[in-house]
């Protein structure tokens, strides 16, 4: 079944790139192909220590796929090199591949700029900026240069209402996003990524922060938003792994060590490290 | 019998040797504390009582007449004013920029962002009458000769001690307060905010200045304000490079030199033909110097907590 595609004209490059979708540069992914992204022996280092060690990955296009393993196992280091969001970090060296939607974002003529503005990001703790609710979500459209404000508002509540946000906030958006609650906050930030219409959300640790019950609303989240676009999740939690993902990864002292469907990771891991990880022998 | 777990104490009560080391620890910070609120008090209200009768519309609005004996302020308090405005003009900007280099785009080992902070510590330190010095030198002999030899055919026209060349001596005196409190603000904005930014797809330009910022503002208002009232009150730098011993009108040009409220009370305190006659006047100029000086510093704290209310 070939679905409508989302990602239908598409350039990272910097000339004369105003524009969220720039015109037509010839853009290498095809039309039902599945991966959106993919990485082929991609190494991160810092300084001297190596965080990162050849992981090669292929993400599908809406799908979840979970991030576990052991602190400082580079699960956080490699979600953030999918979006470049590792070269504000001085000192950080990049090596292999990582493609997106076809394009090498670590090509040299690439401006990660641009590439942020196809890949949404999700902190470990909510961090809405100082504005109000609705410049918090319009922020990601603004910088890109968006100016028209009927588009801008409904973009704003067509980004609130896919975060499940909407109903809770739609009397109060010109009040400061700093008065919603942990819960509200880490949902504004989704909203805030979703408006920008990225084809991936990066998710680090996204329920780290949050309660119980704030927790459930962002795992259910997260499976619905999984019908629109991919979401890689970086999560301590191996329950939370097994109620959102549809695939898993384990990262080990920054190699990937086993990627597969979620439940067949954690009941039948074909490697020994897994094992022991999943069975809480180490972790 | 039941012996008692705990060891006995004969008593709680303490003798007055125990006390002894706090109470007098007590009284003489105390003391010295009562000392500063003392010192302040009595050049309030010495001020005060010798500087209010002499207020008046025409003290503020009239230039000095008759030898400094009668007459006003009026072209010294425009001349504080203009010379503050023109520093502010020229320090603010060089020391936001020169804090937003240090902070935002310099790299974390950078050898340039060493010395800079290297150069700003020593600035802070140097003495205030050595920047009048250098003001002579640099911005009166050097920038305004040059000037007039290459475009007023060696006319004296800025080769002078004026306006421009005063404020420029204290927008460099100025420079260290508005650069340090400057980056003090710009490194409290949480990197988690900064990250937001870039991560939704805006450029390190737009997450300083849509982000970064804004919300240091506060922060960077106290340093500009805390830089005027500093510079409102310096003598030393403008004595060679600018400021009139008595000039009855008003500047209106870069190259006028102008009265100054500080250099007007040295003046008046020590330069008068006739002390007793100028004395209530040397009064009312120095009330009006203070209230200036306190104007900015209340100003600067409402600003503050303004801010920080609403952030």
């Amino acid at each position: 079944m070939a679905s409508p595609n989302r990602h239908a004209s598409f350039t990272l490059s910097t000339p004369g790139c105003g524009t969220l979708r720039a015109m037509a540069a010839a853009a290498s992914f095809q039309r039902g192909e599945s991966d959106v992204l993919r990485t082929r022996e991609l190494t991160v280092a810092y300084g001297e220590k190596v965080a990162v060690k050849d992981v090669s990955l292929d993400i599908h296009d809406r799908e979840v796929i979970a991030l576990i393993g052991p602190s400082g196992c580079g699960k956080s280091t490699f979600l953030r090199t999918l979006n470049r969001m590792n070269d504000t970090v001085d000192g950080v060296r990049v090596t292999g591949t990582v493609e997106l939607l076809g394009h090498d974002i670590y090509a040299k003529d690439v401006d990660p700029v641009l590439v942020r503005r196809h890949v949404g990001m999700v902190f470990q703790r909510p961090n809405p900026l100082a504005k109000s609710i609705f410049d918090n979500v319009a922020y990601g459209l603004r910088v890109a240069g968006m100016r028209d404000k009927k588009v801008l508002a409904q973009r704003v509540e067509d980004a609130l209402t896919s975060a499940a946000l909407f109903a809770e906030v739609k009397d109060r958006l010109h009040e400061s996003a700093l008065s919603l609650s942990g819960g509200q906050q880490q949902r504004l930030c989704v909203a805030r990524a979703l408006a920008c219409e990225p084809s991936v959300l990066l998710m680090d640790e996204p329920a780290s922060a949050l309660d119980p019950i704030s927790t459930e609303k962002m795992e259910e989240l997260v499976v619905g938003l999984a019908k629109r676009l991919c979401i890689v999740i970086v999560t301590h939690s191996m329950n939370q792994a097994l109620r959102v993902a549809s695939r898993t990864a384990f990262f080990y002292l920054g190699e990937l060590v086993e990627v597969g469907p979620t439940k067949e990771l954690f009941e039948s891991p074909q490697q020994e490290r897994t094992t022991s990880y999943v069975t809480g022998r180490f972790g | 019998m039941n012996s008692p777990a705990v060891r006995g104490v004969r008593s709680f009560a303490s003798r007055p040797i125990d006390r002894a080391p706090g109470l007098i620890t007590t009284a003489l910070t105390g003391a010295c504390a009562f000392l500063l609120i003392l010192m302040f008090g009595v050049v309030l209200v010495d001020v005060l009582r010798h500087g209010l009768s002499v207020l008046s519309w025409e003290f503020l609005s009239q230039p000095p007449r008759e030898g400094m004996t009668k007459g006003g302020i009026l072209p010294a308090i425009v001349g504080t004013t203009l010379l503050t405005l023109l520093m502010t003009v020229m320090t603010v900007p060089a020391g936001v920029l020169t804090a937003i280099y240090l902070c935002e785009y310099s790299p974390r080992d950078s050898r340039l962002a060493y010395v800079v902070r290297l150069c700003v510590k020593n600035l802070a330190g140097v003495p205030s009458i050595v920047y009048g010095l250098f003001g002579v030198g640099f911005f009166v002999s050097a920038l305004g000769s040059g000037l007039d030899g290459a475009l007023f055919g060696g006319h004296t026209t800025y080769g002078k001690g004026c306006l421009v060349w005063a404020s420029g001596t204290l927008a460099i005196l100025t420079l260290p307060v508005v650069v340090v409190a400057t980056e003090e603000a710009l490194l409290a904005v949480p990197r988690e905010m900064r990250d937001a930014s870039l991560a939704l797809g805006a450029t390190k330009l737009q997450t300083i200045v849509r982000v970064v910022l804004p919300r240091a503002l506060p922060g960077i208002l106290t340093g500009a304000i805390l830089a005027i009232g500093r510079g409102a009150g310096e003598v030393a730098p403008i004595l060679f490079t600018g400021a009139a011993y008595y000039l009855p009108e008003l500047p209106t040009h870069m190259n006028d030199p102008f009265m100054n409220l500080g250099y007007h009370v040295y003046v008046l305190a020590t330069q008068s033909p006739n002390m007793d006659q100028t004395r209530p006047l040397l009064y009312g100029t120095v009330l009006v110097l203070l209230v200036i000086s306190f104007a900015m510093d209340l100003t600067a704290f409402v600003v503050r907590s303004r801010m920080r209310a609403k952030a």
